[in-house]
């Protein structure tokens, strides 16, 4: 929407987008912390409950991961349907995932890497955040594993 | 106060969770994803001419502050929430990490594996330190990890995302059944 002042004036009082959500963004950092503490509190976090929930002893990490979906897919659902608009008036999009090879190559190697690490790449920050400072160390490996896919990114299917 | 410190049946919390999608949509037009704040990390930091890491981080900061904060509530929870009990497992699943060698069921991680002099064993190594670089690696490559496909783009209907879930649990269950039992014992 460009007005005709504005159309005149451009360099007066027009505020960059990207200023106006780099003011919000502690707005971020809030539901960060509040799904940090239900990351801790929940236990999904714990190594113990997603041992757990690969040899199928326990429901816990299901009905976590289930709820979580079905809650998610509900809000998307009603986004969508009532074509809400983000709070700085953006229309909600949202980016198709489109298929390639990684998602499948990526994904195992990932697994293998949750049931060792007993972490998502979310849950190691909140352990860091609990108390556990050995995992400043698989953060940063991570950081390497990532680091490393770019490097070879080129030669992967 | 009390059912604030006790651990939060999955009810309450896949919930809470599933509810990040609309906030952070609602929020900013922002789509749920924890893996990439590793690449605008490895952005910032290093980027060292790969074509991968050359974008403007700056652009996706709210990521890196919203992780920042999952680190922080980790410190709330740690530090005020804190379940004075020690972690009720799963009866077959301590027997059989007993067996294994785990030994230390106190905390959210075994402290026997996860500890700084562990990082020198064999066993402590390939679980920190090769296992996290699995993590970083598998997730970039998959486009996404738990939150990104599982959550994100399954509340989104997106078949992809379906792939790369079902492909996170087949390899946690090929290594929980058929690693860990080799690897816990080293």
């Amino acid at each position: 929407m460009v007005t005709k002042m504005e159309e005149f004036t451009p360099q007066l009082k027009t505020r960059h987008p990207d200023e106006v959500s780099l003011r919000s963004l502690w707005a971020y950092g809030v539901i960060g912390i509040l799904f940090g503490i239900v990351f801790v509190k929940a236990e999904i976090v714990s190594w113990f409950r997603i041992q757990e929930m690969f040899r199928l002893d326990s429901f816990h990490m299901y009905g976590v991961i289930g709820s979580a979906v079905l809650t998610g897919m509900i809000s998307v659902f009603l986004i969508k349907r009532y074509n809400a608009k983000a709070l700085t008036g953006e229309k909600i999009v949202i980016p198709a995932k489109v298929f390639q090879p990684g998602q499948i190559y990526g994904g195992l190697l990932f697994g293998f890497g949750w049931a060792l690490t007993g972490a998502c790449p979310g849950p190691l920050f909140a352990q860091i955040g609990s108390g556990y400072s050995v995992v400043i160390i698989t953060l940063l490996s991570a950081l390497a594993g990532t680091w490393t896919y770019g490097a070879l990114r080129q030669y992967l299917p | 106060m009390e059912w604030l410190t006790r651990p939060w049946p999955w009810y309450v919390a896949g919930p809470l969770i599933g509810l990040t999608v609309p906030a952070l949509l609602l929020l900013g037009n922002k789509t749920f994803g924890i893996s990439s704040s590793l690449r605008h990390l490895c952005a910032a930091c290093l980027p060292a001419g790969i074509p991968f890491f050359q974008y403007d981080w700056k652009k996706e900061s709210w990521n890196l502050v919203f992780v920042a904060g999952v680190l922080v509530g980790g410190i709330i929870a740690g530090l005020f929430l804190k379940n004075p009990a020690p972690m009720v497992i799963a009866s077959a699943t301590k027997e059989s990490l007993q067996a294994l060698n785990v030994h230390d069921f106190q905390g959210l991680i075994p402290g026997d594996v996860f500890n700084w002099s562990a990082l020198l064993t064999v066993r402590g190594f390939i679980l920190i330190v090769v296992g996290g670089f699995l993590v970083g690696f598998g997730t970039r490559w998959a486009g996404g990890c738990t939150s990104g496909h599982a959550i994100m783009g399954l509340s989104n209907l997106q078949w992809p995302s379906l792939v790369a879930t079902i492909c996170f649990m087949v390899g946690g269950f090929v290594m929980t059944w058929f690693g860990l039992p080799y690897l816990l014992k080293l």
